[in-house]
């Protein structure tokens, strides 16, 4: 997958199409408080601030007191904003940490989490440098108040789900998946009709949903593919590349003209 | 003077005591009644552990929402509290196994305690793998058992794995030395109950000593099998705490991420075992009156052990820091100076106070050899150590690579109600085996009676 920082405004519109493509439970404004929202895609959105690394070295700034300047936005900042899902890493902290090896890494390069296996250690989320796993705290799907956002046992409730995809039970870890199921259906369509997966059969929920079409999704090892191309572009990286995960989200970093600003 | 007696080392056991004054006075508080402060104590253990056991049945009833962790901290007090746990337990094993395998003599007076203490530690602490698991009820597929997955298998590259057989190698093993080494023990009750005519008591010690003869062939063999667990034993000194420390140090997080994490964890561990071991012998030595055996003599040789363990922790500390900032990687540098000045400052300065300042004062002999300095300090010693696994366990979770996941954390009352449960539990199992079992080794106390110093002259 490729997200382009220039296209992206940080409207949201991936995360509420994840969230319904996936089935991700609506947790409510205080379990949001307390830092346990479900969301497999966040867009983390950074200001710019008044100290700088430049300014704290000039004027002499101690260590200390610069990240505690650094943690206040300046009065007219700008902003970056970067969607983040799970990396998919080849070289993922998170899979070697489960006692039970309920995430693993298919042979196409994806993480997998399978929920039927997890007993809830949380290890893989204390791993993941990216933070993008999440915990089911409470069943979530039972029909409580406090969850009553979140489609009941009754029959009417289930039809708001997405049916190809599992309802995850208390107590199990989840993740941005790719949108397996969709892959899945693509490669099954593309293997009845005897032929190879073309690069447009697969679309991941968010990628579909983008506006400015930021996320590109597709398979990486196909050099035809509108990913590939972009993978390769002088602008892409990888998120924390110095920890060595070796992730298979790849961003184009933000070009901004500051002179033309400034002038 | 003629003979070769060491003049300058104290007596192990004082007051003069014969062999039949010992096992009078270790017997005496398994035949008598309890006594007031006991039943206080008892009770307030009981209710902390009922109502820690309700704190858990709760948590597995709705879920680990009820404690207050979140996306960014998903471990905090539950793991906090395992590794102080199975920290404490190892000064248990270290007075049996490896102070045995070093010929100190002066264990006599607290191994079988300190055993007892970290079988009890190691039960606290092996709740919360448990306790922590979201879905408990499958607890049992960390067990490398054949089932009808096509046979899956366990990941042995995860240490949470590698705990799973450390602690339950640790909590067996333990367990088999302390039972062993308490059967001659069980049968001097056995025999007494048989002399004083209580045939209840008489039954369940004969069966709890497994028909024990006291001949020579069976004392051969105890002094034997006793040597060969020590040998077993020590090594998990140093193994079980390196495994539980690498929960930690194999992981990507800075602050976490450190090869430091396995000698500086097994001092620790020692450090705050030896600690806790300090706490409840100074009380018990009083509430039983075993001070003619465990004397200031033992109180000043284990704060010596505390003072060379604290020690090592504060050179771990100080490496830390250093490491952090020689490797000019900014991310272990922020760790540390959010550690500092963040706003968990508080935790990290009480770590700092109570495990590198307190253990210091030991050098002063006055202070060693103080009943009360020792308890005090033996109190912060084990705040301290509690202190440090919620450092680095919340302070390098709550704030790591991306500030976007930047976080507070704050326990609930089922986190802290869980944490006082285990407490409950530790006090209830203690004071139980204060009442039920010899809480000092009869038989390898009265070996040590006649080499201690000028009695032997009396004899």
């Amino acid at each position: 997958m490729t997200i382009d920082l220039n296209k992206c405004i940080g409207c949201g519109a991936c995360v509420t199409a994840c969230g319904a493509e996936n089935n991700v439970p609506v947790v409510g404004k205080e379990e949001v408080r307390r830092g346990r929202d479900m969301h497999w895609l966040r867009i983390d959105r950074y200001y710019t601030s008044d100290m700088t690394e430049e300014r704290a070295k000039a004027e002499g700034i101690s260590a200390i007191d610069k990240f505690t300047l650094m943690e206040a936005a300046a009065e007219a900042p700008r902003v970056a904003y970067q969607p983040l899902m799970c990396q998919h890493c080849n070289h993922a902290p998170c899979e070697t940490v489960c006692p039970v090896a309920a995430t693993t890494h298919s042979n196409e390069g994806m993480n997998q989490m399978a929920y039927n296996r997890c007993i809830g250690t949380r290890y893989c989320a204390n791993n993941c440098p990216y933070k993008v796993r999440r915990f089911n705290w409470f069943q979530y799907y039972n029909g409580s108040k406090e969850f009553a956002n979140n489609p009941s046992g009754d029959e009417l409730g289930r039809m708001v789900l997405n049916p190809d995809v599992v309802v995850r039970d208390r107590g199990v870890m989840e993740k941005c998946s790719f949108c397996v199921q969709g892959i899945q259906a693509a490669k099954l369509k593309a293997k009845k009709a005897g032929r190879k997966v073309q690069d447009d059969d697969v679309q991941s929920a968010c990628a579909e949903a983008c506006p400015t079409h930021a996320i590109a999704f597709g398979d990486l090892n196909d050099t035809e593919s509108k990913v590939a191309e972009k993978a390769a572009d002088e602008r892409s990286y990888n998120l924390l590349e110095e920890v060595g995960t070796q992730p298979n989200v790849y961003y184009l970093t933000k070009v901004r003209n500051l002179l033309a600003n400034e002038a | 003077m003629a003979s070769h007696e060491a003049a300058i080392r104290e007596p192990l056991i004082l007051n003069d005591k014969t062999y039949h004054q010992i096992s009078e006075d270790i017997a005496r508080p398994i035949e008598g009644t309890a006594n007031r402060s006991w039943w206080i104590l008892f009770t307030i253990s009981v209710i902390a552990m009922l109502w820690g056991v309700g704190c858990i049945l709760y948590t597995i009833g709705v879920g680990i929402g009820t404690w207050g962790l979140n996306k960014t901290v998903e471990w905090a007090w539950d793991i906090t509290n395992f590794v102080w746990w199975v920290g404490i337990g190892h000064a248990g094993t270290l007075i049996s196994a490896v102070l045995l395998l070093f010929r100190q003599k002066w264990r006599m007076a607290i191994n079988r305690s300190a055993e007892a203490m970290t079988i009890f530690a190691v039960i606290c602490a092996a709740l919360f793998p448990g306790i922590h698991m979201g879905r408990i009820w499958m607890a049992y597929w960390v067990l490398p058992l054949p089932n009808q997955f096509g046979s899956l298998w366990v990941n042995f590259n995860s240490p949470l794995l590698w705990d799973v057989f450390a602690i339950s190698t640790y909590f067996s093993v333990s367990l088999v030395f302390w039972y062993i080494g308490l059967i001659p023990d069980f049968a001097t009750i056995r025999d007494r109950a048989t002399a004083a005519s209580k045939p209840i008591r008489e039954a369940i010690y004969g069966i709890m000593s497994f028909g024990w003869s006291g001949n020579a062939r069976a004392w051969h063999r105890f002094e034997e099998i006793s040597l060969v667990l020590a040998g077993i034993a020590t090594p998990l000194v140093l193994s079980v705490h390196t495994i539980v420390s690498m929960d930690f140090a194999t992981s990507v997080i800075p602050g976490w991420h450190t090869t430091i994490f396995p000698p500086y964890f097994v001092a620790g561990a020692i450090f705050s075992g030896f600690a806790m071991v300090q706490t409840l012998m100074l009380v018990m030595r009083k509430v039983v009156s075993l001070e003619a055996y465990i004397t200031i003599n033992h109180v000043e040789l284990m704060n010596k052990v505390i003072t060379l363990t604290g020690s090592i922790v504060g050179v771990a500390y100080i490496t830390e820091l250093f490491i952090a900032w020689y490797s000019g990687v900014e991310y272990e540098q922020y760790a540390f100076l959010n550690r500092a000045t963040g706003p968990y400052w508080w935790a990290y300065w009480a770590m700092m106070s109570c495990n590198v300042i307190t253990p210091q004062v030991f050098w002063f002999r006055k202070v060693r050899r103080s009943i009360w300095l020792t308890f005090v300090i033996s109190i912060f010693v084990n705040i301290g150590m509690w202190f440090e696994r919620f450092v680095i366990i919340v302070t390098s979770l709550h704030r790591d690579y991306l500030p976007s996941s930047w976080i507070m954390f704050y326990p609930s009352w089922v986190d802290i109600g869980i944490f006082i449960g285990t407490l409950g539990i530790f006090g209830t199992l203690f004071l139980l085996y204060a009442r039920t079992f010899p809480v000092l080794p009869i038989a390898e106390v009265k070996s040590i009676l006649k080499s201690s110093g000028s009695q032997y002259k009396k004899h």
